[in-house]
């Protein structure tokens, strides 16, 4: 093919991306719903809290605001979820890399149009928790302010954006040593608490709290949770949605750097 | 098309001696020796050749292959490849090449290869059309008609390897490396393979660099040959004139109705020819080409032969000698 050939429309290659990518992860569908069975943390939370709330409201939180928060959760995790830090992690160090490098497309935007195409298998999965979430929650316990349900979606796919760039920085790290999984497994557990996937942040200890809103893991998951529950107004939504895209672009020109010097000593043993 | 000038390639590797006093030691300092992989290797290879690039395992052919594709930046040395440096990875240039490992895959495992032909349609912007033609050729030239809509998982190794070479070669590249594109195919499917690398090189003038220890791949394709050992280029030249270099000569077979003579292998030994195997019934000769008629005429009036032939000797055993040559490093 000559240089100069006329390059496709980026709508036609990323529609062309996306539809092999959901091929695929069609064909890992059972992968996909063994994840899914895995990810049961918010309902551990959700029977635990809502017997705690059982003698009285925590805060807020009476036992169907504990129900409606933490079937939030599971909602905003199964949206916002991505598998590049294994995958990636996985890639450099079997040498299997080799295959996207070699290829004009950089991989950071591969592995995002792996992610999104499995956008639709992610939808059949949150769709009943989101009417189960209707049900339980009634509209009392939802925003009714239409501008906060625009920018719910900006919400979700700022916290996709976020922890994707996040795991790009941590994947990026296995060029240069054996652990990258672990520093991710550090990210996780940090994040348990300081996300409000264990505990809404608001009943954090004051201490805590102020330390989580300047930390990126608020906004991969309060962030959408409270846009939606009603639980912040627009103000503090905005100003969510700019640190989101802070730390998104943070994690970003991170991952970038490592991914440019990594490359420079990759040894692609295996590839 | 390929300029190659004192290329070198160091490896840090980890060294750390067995024990737990070493375990720790190393928590708190790593210690590291270096391996030089490739020690200053000079080539130029001219668009539309095809080139076989040769040396034992551990000779540096698989990351000198892998530093020309862009896969490994160099420790020093300058590559160039139609034009650009490949540890750019500039997209012209991913769009210029392409390699193909016989035991590394970029198919889809649990999808048909259609699946990956389209998937490399996109990333490489293969115009419809252009890829619908380019696509009908392959499928035409390979055979592939009844395996494009099974998943890969299904297919044969040999059918694999085809898939895989068509969907190399979709986006029409200048430039192909290809590391042991026959390994493990049976010899009807190497047969077809090293066709088909010709077929292509011959109708787009492509660069064809091919490492492999299937000598028939070399012999079939590579009318220039570079062997490599401990990192340094050893020969560059044609495939004839490294035999007449290392094993001058020709390899004299006769099938035999009758053991032969010692007398009869006495006249022989007087022309120069050596036995190289000898049974009842075969007798290999190696004879220097200037008493080639006279070994032949001899063996044909002193023997009983039921058959004759005179051939190269094969290039693995000349490789062989020349790696087994005091200097052969240097």
């Amino acid at each position: 093919m000559s240089e100069a050939a006329a390059r496709l429309p980026w709508g036609s290659k990323a529609l062309a991306l996306l539809r092999v990518g959901l091929s695929s992860a069609v064909a890992y569908r059972g992968e996909f719903f063994v994840w899914i069975l895995t990810t049961n943390m918010p309902l551990v939370m959700l029977a635990l809290w809502t017997r705690v709330a059982a003698d009285g409201p925590v805060g807020r939180f009476g036992a169907r605001d504990f129900a409606a928060y933490f079937l939030g959760a599971l909602l905003v995790r199964f949206l916002t979820g991505s598998w590049v830090v294994w995958e990636m992690n996985f890639a450099i160090r079997d040498g299997s890399l080799r295959t996207r490098l070699l290829r004009p497309l950089h991989p950071f935007l591969h592995y995002a149009a792996d992610n999104l195409a499995q956008i639709p298998l992610r939808l059949v999965v949150a769709a009943p928790i989101a009417l189960a979430l209707g049900l339980v929650a009634g509209p009392s316990r939802l925003t009714h302010d239409p501008v906060q349900w625009a920018l719910l979606p900006v919400t979700l796919a700022g916290a996709w954006a976020l922890v994707y760039c996040a795991m790009l920085a941590v994947a990026t790290l296995a060029f240069f040593a054996e652990s990258a999984l672990s520093v991710w497994e550090l990210w996780m557990a940090l994040g348990y608490v300081l996300s409000g996937y264990l505990v809404p942040i608001e009943l954090l200890p004051a201490g805590m709290r102020a330390v989580a809103a300047w930390l990126p893991w608020r906004y991969t998951l309060a962030l959408p949770l409270d846009t939606l529950l009603g639980h912040v107004d627009r103000a503090a939504t905005l100003r969510g949605l700019a640190a989101q895209l802070a730390w998104t672009a943070t994690f970003l020109i991170a991952a970038r750097a490592l991914w440019t010097r990594g490359l420079k000593r990759y040894e692609s043993f295996g590839g | 098309m390929i300029s190659v000038r004192s290329l070198v390639k160091e490896y840090r590797v980890p060294v750390r001696p067995p024990g737990v006093a070493a375990a720790l030691r190393a928590l708190v300092h790593r210690e590291h020796r270096v391996v030089k992989a490739v020690a200053g290797v000079d080539f130029d290879l001219r668009a539309g050749e095809r080139v076989g690039f040769l040396g034992p395992n551990g000779a540096g052919k698989t990351t000198t292959l892998k530093c020309l594709a862009g896969l490994l930046t160099p420790t020093s040395g300058e590559v160039r490849v139609d034009g650009h440096e490949p540890a750019r990875r500039d997209d012209g240039f991913l769009r210029a090449i392409t390699l193909v490992a016989g035991q590394k895959q970029q198919l889809l495992w649990d999808l048909a290869p259609v699946e990956t032909f389209a998937l490399n349609r996109a990333i490489y912007d293969v115009p419809l059309d252009e890829y619908r033609r380019t696509l009908d050729e392959l499928v035409a030239l390979l055979d592939l008609a009844p395996v494009l809509d099974k998943p890969v998982r299904q297919l044969s190794l040999g059918e694999r390897m085809k898939c895989e070479l068509a969907a190399a070669l979709l986006h029409r590249p200048r430039v192909l490396f290809l590391d042991e594109p026959t390994v493990g195919l049976d010899v009807l499917m190497q047969a077809a393979v090293r066709r088909f690398v010709k077929a292509y090189n011959e109708r787009h003038g492509a660069t064809v660099i091919l490492t492999s220890h299937a000598m028939d791949d070399v012999t079939a394709l590579c009318p220039r040959i570079l062997v490599i050992n401990h990192g340094r280029i050893v020969y560059d030249g044609s495939r004839e004139a490294l035999v007449a270099r290392v094993r001058p000569g020709r390899r004299v077979t006769l099938r035999l109705s009758s053991p032969a003579t010692d007398d009869a292998l006495a006249a022989l030994d007087q022309t120069g020819a050596k036995v190289t195997a000898r049974s009842d019934h075969e007798l290999v000769l190696q004879v220097p080409q200037r008493s080639l008629a006279d070994a032949v005429s001899l063996a044909l009036a002193r023997c009983a032969i039921d058959d004759l032939t005179v051939e190269e000797p094969p290039l693995d055993e000349v490789l062989a000698e020349l790696f087994a040559q005091p200097g052969a490093d240097a």
